[in-house]
C-alpha cells in the first residue's frame, strides 16, 4: 500500500461511502460531543422529522458556554445572566432526557468545558473521529484523533445517522524543529505558528504537528497547540499518539481497561504518518526562535514577541486594528497597561495551565486596578487545583477563583470585559468584541497572563519564573 | 429547502477583511434555542452605536442598502467559530448571498446548507465588486456565473454536491438517511 499520512489512515478507517466528484463521502463519527448553544435547533429538527438519535452511547453532552461561574446562592439558585441562558441550559437537559443522551449536568463532578472533559474522562482516544458543534473540537486531535467542529445542521445529521457528509481535507505538515527554550510554552508556540502561516494559512487543511519540539510537549501542551489550529484557518490539528499519549490516557474512566487496553495501544501505535507519506503543504518552524508570544491586534495572526515593538500598520485594516486596540506603531508591547487578566478556556484552562499561572502569582499580588479571573476548565481541574492549594494562591494574590466554564473566553454567561478595557487572556480569540462589546483582547500564555496581572502591564513572564517575589522588582 | 437556481439582487459592500462570526452575530445573542429572530442582531456592534441607535455610517444602515441582498465582503469572510447562527442571522436579515475572494470553510458549508449562497470569485473580480457597491447582479447557480449590469460575467466554482442540493432543493440529511444500509455495515464491521 502506498505511504499514507495520519489523516489518510483515519480517513480510510471511517469511510462508509467514498466521495465522488459529484457527492461527498459519508464519514462515520465515533464520538459526538454536545453543548447547550449549538444543539437546540438540531434536536428541534429531529423532533420535526420524527427521528431518533442513532447511537446515544456515542454521544456525550455537557454545559459550559451559558453557565454561570459563580456558585448558587443560599437558596440554591444559579446566577444565570438572563432567563434565555437558563432556558437554553434547561433545553439541553430536556433534549438529553428525551433522546437518551448522557449529560454532565451542572451538579456533575465531571462537568466542564466540552474540550476539557472529553480527554479528561478518556472518552477522547487515538484513532477516533470526534465532532462537536464547536470549532475548538480540534483540541482532541492532540490524541491522534480526527476531530473538528461542525455546524448545527450537521449536529442533527450526526445525531440521526452517526455520520457526516464530508470531502477529504488536504494534509498539511507543521514541523517544529529543535526544542523550545526555558520559559517558553505551547501557547507561545502556537501563537508563533499562526503568526508565521497566517489566519488563512491552514484553510482547507488538517494540520499535523510533528518534529522534536512537538514530541517533547506534554499531553496538555499538545491540546493547547491543536486547540488553536482553527485560528490558522485549518479544519483540524493532530499529533500522532505516542508513549506520552498512552501514559496520560491509561486508567482514565472511559479509556479501555485490562486486555482491551493492551489491544488498543497496539493498534494506536500504527497511527502515524508513514516515513515517505506526502503532505500537500509543509512548513518548518524553528522552536529555538520562539519567544513568549502575545497577540496585539484583532485577529490571532497579529502576534509579537514579548520584547518587540508594535509594527507600523501595513494597510487600513491593520490600522483599524491598532486603533481598536489603542496601540501606537513603534511603542513597546511590554509595558502596555492592562485592566483585566483572564486565565481559563479550553486553550489554557487545564491543571498545568493553572500551575503555570500560580507559579508566577505565588507570594505576589495582582496589581492595583487590575481584575484577574481564574476559571478552571472543568470540575475535575477545579478539585485538583484546590487539592494543591492553587486556589489559595490565586485568592491570596487578589484574583477571583470561579466555577468551571467558558466564561470570559466568549462572554455570554455574564463574565465579560468592559468596553475599552484591555484584557490579557489565555483564551484563543481576540476578535473585536469577543470578550464583550468594545473589549480589547491580548492573547497570551498563562505565565504571560499572570505576569501581566502582577505587573499591571504586559510583562515578560521569564522575569517572574520561580517563587521569588524579589525577581519582579528587577523588571517592574 | 426551496430550490435556488438564480438570484437577481443588488449588492452592499462590507470591505473589511477577516469579518469573523463574532462580528456577524455576537456570542451574547447565542442563548437562543430557535433559528428565527437572529437577524435583528446581525452585525450588532457595527450597526448600532453604544446608545442603541443605528449608526448611519454603517454600510447596511445606509438608505441605498435597503433591499440589497447580496453582501460583497472583504477577504476571509466568516472566519472564527462554527456557529451556524452566523448564516441564520444573515438570512434572517435579508441577505441571500455573500461574495468574497476567500470564505472560511465551516461558514461556507453552513451557509450553503441553509441556502445562503457563499461564493468566491477571483481577486481582481472581487476588487471590482468591492469598488462598485449597489450593482445589480444576476447570480446563476446552475451555470456558476455572475452577470453584471454591463453584461460582464464572473465565473464562480461551487462544490458539485452543494450546487445539486441548491438547485434541486435537496436536503443533505435526507441523503444521509438513505445511506442507512452502508452505515449499518460499517458499524457491524467495526464493532469492538
Ligand atoms: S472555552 Fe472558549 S473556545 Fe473553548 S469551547 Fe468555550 S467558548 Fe469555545
Amino acid at each position: 500500500m502506498a505511504a499514507r499520512t495520519l489523516l489518510d489512515k483515519l480517513w480510510d478507517a471511517h469511510q462508509v461511502i467514498a466521495e465522488t466528484p459529484d457527492t461527498p463521502g459519508v464519514m462515520y463519527v465515533d464520538l459526538h460531543l454536545l453543548h447547550e448553544v449549538t444543539s437546540p435547533q438540531a434536536f428541534t429538527e429531529l423532533r420535526e422529522r420524527g427521528l431518533r438519535v442513532r447511537r446515544p452511547a456515542r454521544t456525550l453532552a455537557t454545559m459550559d458556554h451559558s453557565t454561570p461561574t459563580l456558585p448558587a446562592d443560599a437558596s440554591g439558585v444559579l446566577p444565570y445572566v438572563t432567563p434565555a441562558a437558563a432556558a437554553q441550559v434547561q433545553q439541553l437537559r430536556s433534549n438529553c432526557a428525551e433522546f437518551g443522551i448522557e449529560l454532565l449536568d451542572m451538579a456533575s463532578a465531571q462537568r466542564g468545558i466540552v474540550h476539557v472533559v472529553g480527554p479528561e474522562l478518556g472518552a477522547t482516544q487515538p484513532g477516533m473521529t470526534i465532532v462537536c458543534g464547536d470549532s475548538h473540537t480540534s483540541t482532541h486531535g492532540a490524541f491522534g484523533a480526527l476531530a473538528f467542529g461542525i455546524g448545527t445542521s450537521e449536529v442533527g445529521h450526526v445525531l440521526a445517522t452517526q455520520c457526516l457528509l464530508q470531502r477529504k481535507p488536504r494534509a498539511m505538515a507543521v514541523e517544529v524543529r529543535g526544542r523550545l527554550q526555558p520559559g517558553v510554552g505551547a501557547k507561545d508556540l502556537v501563537l508563533h505558528i499562526i503568526g508565521r502561516i497566517g489566519v488563512g494559512g491552514g484553510t482547507g487543511c488538517v494540520i499535523e504537528y510533528r518534529g522534536e519540539a512537538i514530541r517533547a510537549l506534554s499531553m496538555e501542551e499538545r491540546m493547547t497547540v491543536c486547540n488553536m489550529s482553527i485560528e490558522a484557518g485549518a479544519r483540524a490539528g493532530m499529533i500522532a499518539p505516542d508513549a506520552t499519549t498512552f501514559t496520560w490516557l491509561q486508567g482514565r474512566p472511559r479509556a479501555p481497561q485490562g486486555a482491551a487496553w493492551e489491544r488498543a495501544v497496539a493498534s494506536w501505535q500504527t497511527l502515524h504518518s508513514d516515513a515517505d507519506a506526502r503532505f500537500e503543504r509543509s512548513v518548518a518552524i524553528d522552536a529555538g526562535a520562539v519567544r513568549p508570544t502575545l497577540s496585539y491586534g484583532t485577529h490571532p495572526g497579529m502576534v509579537l514577541d514579548i520584547d518587540a515593538h508594535v509594527p507600523a500598520a501595513a494597510d487600513a485594516q491593520a490600522q483599524r486594528a491598532l486603533d481598536y486596540m489603542g496601540l501606537r506603531a513603534g511603542s513597546a508591547l511590554a509595558g502596555t497597561p492592562v485592566d483585566v487578566v483572564f486565565v481559563g478556556s479550553c486553550t489554557n484552562g487545564r491543571l498545568s495551565d493553572l500551575r503555570a499561572a500560580a507559579a508566577v502569582l505565588r507570594g505576589r499580588r495582582v496589581a492595583a486596578g487590575v481584575r484577574m479571573l481564574v476559571v478552571p476548565g472543568s470540575a475535575a481541574v477545579k478539585r485538583a487545583a484546590e487539592q494543591e492549594g492553587l486556589d489559595a494562591v490565586f485568592r491570596a494574590a487578589g484574583a477571583e477563583w470561579r466555577e468551571p466554564g467558558c466564561s470570559m473566553c466568549i462572554a455570554m454567561n455574564g463574565d465579560f470585559v468592559a468596553p475599552g478595557q484591555l484584557a490579557v487572556s489565555t483564551s484563543n480569540r481576540n476578535f473585536e468584541g469577543r470578550q464583550g462589546p468594545g473589549a480589547r483582547t491580548v492573547l497570551a500564555s498563562p505565565a504571560s497572563a499572570a505576569a501581566a496581572a502582577v505587573a499591571g502591564c504586559i510583562a515578560d513572564p521569564r522575569a517572574y519564573a520561580g517563587d521569588h517575589a524579589g525577581a519582579a522588582e528587577a523588571v517592574a | 429547502m426551496k430550490p435556488i437556481r438564480h438570484l437577481h439582487a443588488r449588492t452592499v459592500v462590507l470591505a473589511h477583511e477577516n469579518i469573523d462570526t463574532d462580528r456577524i452575530i455576537p456570542a451574547r445573542y447565542l442563548t437562543t434555542t430557535s433559528r428565527a429572530g437572529l437577524g435583528q442582531h446581525a452585525f450588532q456592534d457595527w450597526r448600532y452605536r453604544s446608545d442603541g441607535t443605528p449608526d448611519p455610517q454603517f454600510a447596511l444602515n445606509r438608505p441605498e442598502a435597503s433591499g440589497a441582498s447580496i453582501l460583497v465582503a472583504g477577504r476571509n469572510f466568516g472566519c472564527g467559530s462554527s456557529r451556524e447562527h452566523a448564516p441564520w442571522a444573515l438570512l434572517d436579515a435579508g441577505i441571500r448571498a455573500v461574495i468574497s475572494s476567500e470564505i472560511a470553510d465551516i461558514f461556507r458549508s453552513n451557509a450553503l446548507k441553509n441556502g445562503l449562497l457563499a461564493i468566491t470569485v477571483e481577486a481582481a473580480e472581487h476588487r471590482y465588486l468591492l469598488r462598485h457597491p449597489g450593482l445589480e447582479l444576476r447570480i446563476d447557480v446552475v451555470a456558476g456565473l455572475i452577470t453584471l449590469p454591463d453584461g460582464g460575467r464572473f465565473a464562480f466554482a461551487l462544490d458539485a454536491f452543494a450546487r445539486h442540493c441548491l438547485i434541486e432543493g435537496i436536503d443533505p440529511l435526507g441523503f444521509l438517511l438513505h445511506a442507512d444500509a452502508a452505515i449499518q455495515r460499517h458499524e457491524e464491521q467495526h464493532a469492538a
